[in-house]
């Protein structure tokens, strides 16, 4: 039982990176690789905040998102906006975004040095449930409701909204869409403005769930992102969550019945299995569109 | 461009992470030939007169230091410095012999401290370092060549001084240390079976392991379950909850400071009481700083007992004090000694040639320091008494 809930805690995070990539991954076809250094420029900002800021942890959050928007449409305006009009513009963006993320890295590394930060041991109320026989603390409880929420509202606001309406059409086609009088440059930066922010929520929440916050950790979460994103479907929101859970659980399990050196062959294998069975992924469309 | 392309994007540079992450970690030369006689720089004005205490050398000593000063290791790298320099300044007021202590940065990268220590053994007599074990196999053997004496302060992986017969260390080796940790633990909590937890990517923290299951055989303590973890990993969650089933008696860790924290704090908070037995890389005042109460009840083993009431010891903590404003740990102190160590051993032959300065070391004998009386054994490794510590309203103090 109390694997199965740190599975699922574990899971959660994953879903809740790999929602935010999906979003751009998915919608805008783009691969936005600076992606993990906005994981971890908001763990660290988000300490700051708390630490320095002396501001409430509640607070903290929202701020730390607000900020990864930020980030958000300066990555879209400097990696991806100028590179557009190449034939080959999603590989370029691929690559300019990777220099972004390692300009992020080298600024945060400058700012903040090379040491493991933490948030203070109090930031966060440190009230832990007993549920049939496995601790539960409420932070766990706040992030896994917090990626259930997101991931709800965005299906929403993707399938639902105006918003949601004018992304889908861009992705479909952006000359199209800009002959219907959608302003497709708005739509793309508000897009990435919200998947750097949930980007940036999922670092400040990580790094308080594992209690240390490092340069390297956005890239130590990216690989399984991506995989979480490739199963789940591509651009499917549930199914990023439904594949973060997935591996989150397979190296809770892995860890249990077969040994710990073996979790990353195991939950990996167990992805590339279902790959094989399921091309598409969990949630993917079997329609490939032409764009 | 249609979505499989873009999979195959993803899916490669996913790949291409995986294998940078494997990257690395090959295990470099294992020792150069001796150099032979090689004594480089301006010969004459490194012999002085006198011997001992009235030791006079013309000139300042050149000594090195290869240093991590940024990088993963930066807060030992930090702590190095410190006691160097304040050594450095100490002996500078003693006088007739100064030394000319020059630090360079290797960045906690074993390639940078190559290139650190092809600079270092041009000009200096003596270098000491670098303050990872890992950096210090592939970064010896240049000094070995050019016949610079090498004097590591930290490293504590076998081997170390096996690279050649220029290669001393003031470091207690884990080898030393944990059978006297784990005797001592036992004896303490009478431990009976323990879960053995290390990370199996990492040189030092793979041959801390099995220092530790050696030394828990000899003590007939019983291993329910031994479980591995990557250096780079934070959530122990996983991992803890097997450990909580097996019902130790205590839990055998050999990781660094940064798995140390998260590790520790999650198995409080799943609720595992028992005691942690750390090595090494657990014996860093940041475990009470950042886990807080989780760190009570830590077992480390350590080369240097903070408390000890010795004169030498005082005096070093409360000059650490006044001139840093923060506690000296284990790092400050023996990186303070080793260039202690290196003043006895030129004060020796009252030469500051690379020679001697190696047959200086190699005759360190019951010298007095900051950690106990000290002695440089055959195999060119340090003697001294370990100390055993627990974790008790937040310091560390001696387990008895």
């Amino acid at each position: 039982m109390q694997q199965l809930l740190n599975g699922v805690f574990l899971g959660s995070i994953y879903a809740l990176f790999a929602i935010g990539f999906t979003l751009v991954f998915g919608i805008l076809d783009r691969l936005n690789l600076a992606h993990p250094a906005v994981f971890a420029a908001a763990a660290f900002i988000g300490i700051e905040l708390v630490t320095l800021g002396g501001v409430s942890i509640w607070l903290a959050i929202p701020l730390v998102a607000g900020i990864g928007a930020l980030l958000g449409l300066v990555i879209e305006r400097v990696a991806f906006r100028p590179l557009r009009g190449r034939p080959d513009a999603h590989f370029a963006g691929l690559i300019s975004s990777i220099g972004l993320a390692g300009m992020i890295i080298a600024l945060l590394l400058w700012r903040y040095g090379p040491d493991t930060r933490r948030f203070p041991a109090d930031a966060f109320p440190a009230t832990t449930f007993e549920v049939a026989g496995a601790r539960v603390t409420l932070l766990q409880v706040a992030i896994l409701a917090i990626s259930i929420l997101l991931m709800v509202g965005l299906t929403w606001l993707v399938a639902r909204t105006r918003l949601g309406r004018a992304m889908r059409a861009v992705a479909e086609n952006p000359r199209a869409a800009t002959v219907l009088g959608i302003d497709v440059d708005r739509v793309t930066a508000t897009t990435f403005a919200l998947s750097s922010a949930l980007g940036a929520v999922a670092g400040a929440l990580f790094a308080m769930n594992v209690n240390s916050a490092q340069l390297g950790m956005g890239a130590a979460i990216e690989l399984k992102g991506l995989a979480v994103i490739i199963v789940g479907g591509m651009g499917s929101l549930p199914g990023a969550l439904v594949g973060g859970l997935l591996l989150g659980l397979a190296e809770v399990f892995a860890v249990q019945y077969i040994g710990s050196s073996w979790r990353d062959l195991v939950a990996f294998g167990m992805l590339f299995l279902l790959l094989v069975v399921r091309p598409q992924g969990l949630f993917g469309s079997r329609r490939v569109r032409e764009v | 461009m249609n979505r499989s392309t873009v999979t195959a994007l993803a899916v490669s540079s996913a790949l291409a992470l995986a294998l940078t992450a494997c990257g690395g970690e090959d295990g470099g030369d294992a020792g150069g030939d001796a150099g032979g006689g090689a004594t480089g720089g301006e010969a004459g004005g490194l012999t002085g007169t006198g011997t001992g205490e009235d030791c006079t050398i013309e000139e300042p000593v050149p000594v090195g230091a290869a240093l991590s000063l940024t990088g993963a290791a930066a807060s030992y790298g930090e702590s190095q410095q410190k006691g160097l320099e304040l050594a450095a300044a100490e002996l500078a007021e003693v006088g007739g012999v100064t030394y000319d202590l020059v630090i360079e940065d290797d960045q906690t990268d074993p390639r940078q401290g190559i290139t650190v220590f092809e600079q270092l053994t041009e000009d200096s007599s003596v270098v000491i370092g670098p303050t990872l074990s890992n950096g210090a196999f592939q970064a010896q053997p240049i000094a070995q060549e050019a016949g610079v004496p090498v004097l590591a302060i930290s490293n504590t992986a076998a081997g170390i001084t096996a690279q050649g017969d220029y290669i001393f260390r003031v470091s207690l080796t884990e080898a030393q240390v944990i059978p006297q940790t784990v005797a001592k633990a036992t004896e303490a909590y009478g431990l009976e079976d323990v879960v053995v937890m290390y990370s199996n990517d990492d040189a030092f923290t793979e041959s801390g392991y099995e220092v530790f299951s050696s030394a828990l055989e000899e003590e007939g303590v019983t291993v329910s379950e031994t479980l591995t973890f990557s250096k780079a990993d934070t959530d122990f969650r996983a991992l803890l909850t097997e450990a909580k089933a097996a019902e130790p008696d205590a839990l055998v860790v050999s990781g660094l400071i940064e798995a140390a924290i998260p590790l520790v704090t999650q198995a409080r908070e799943l609720g595992i009481d028992v005691p942690i037995i750390g090595g090494n890389g657990f014996n860093n005042p940041k475990l009470m700083a950042d886990g807080g109460d989780a760190a009570e009840g830590v077992v480390v083993g350590a080369a240097w007992n903070s408390s000890s009431e010795g004169e030498l010891n005082t005096a070093f903590i409360e000059a650490f004090e006044a001139e840093h404003g923060a506690q000296p740990d284990q790092f400050a102190a023996q990186a303070y000694t080793g260039l202690k160590v290196i003043d006895a051993a030129v004060r020796a032959g009252c030469s500051g040639e690379r020679e001697d300065i190696k047959a200086g070391l190699a005759g360190i004998a019951d010298v007095d320091t900051v950690l106990g009386t000290l002695s440089i054994n055959a195999e060119r490794d340090a003697e001294h008494e370990a100390v055993v510590q627990v974790v008790e309203n937040g310091s560390f103090t001696v387990l008895d």
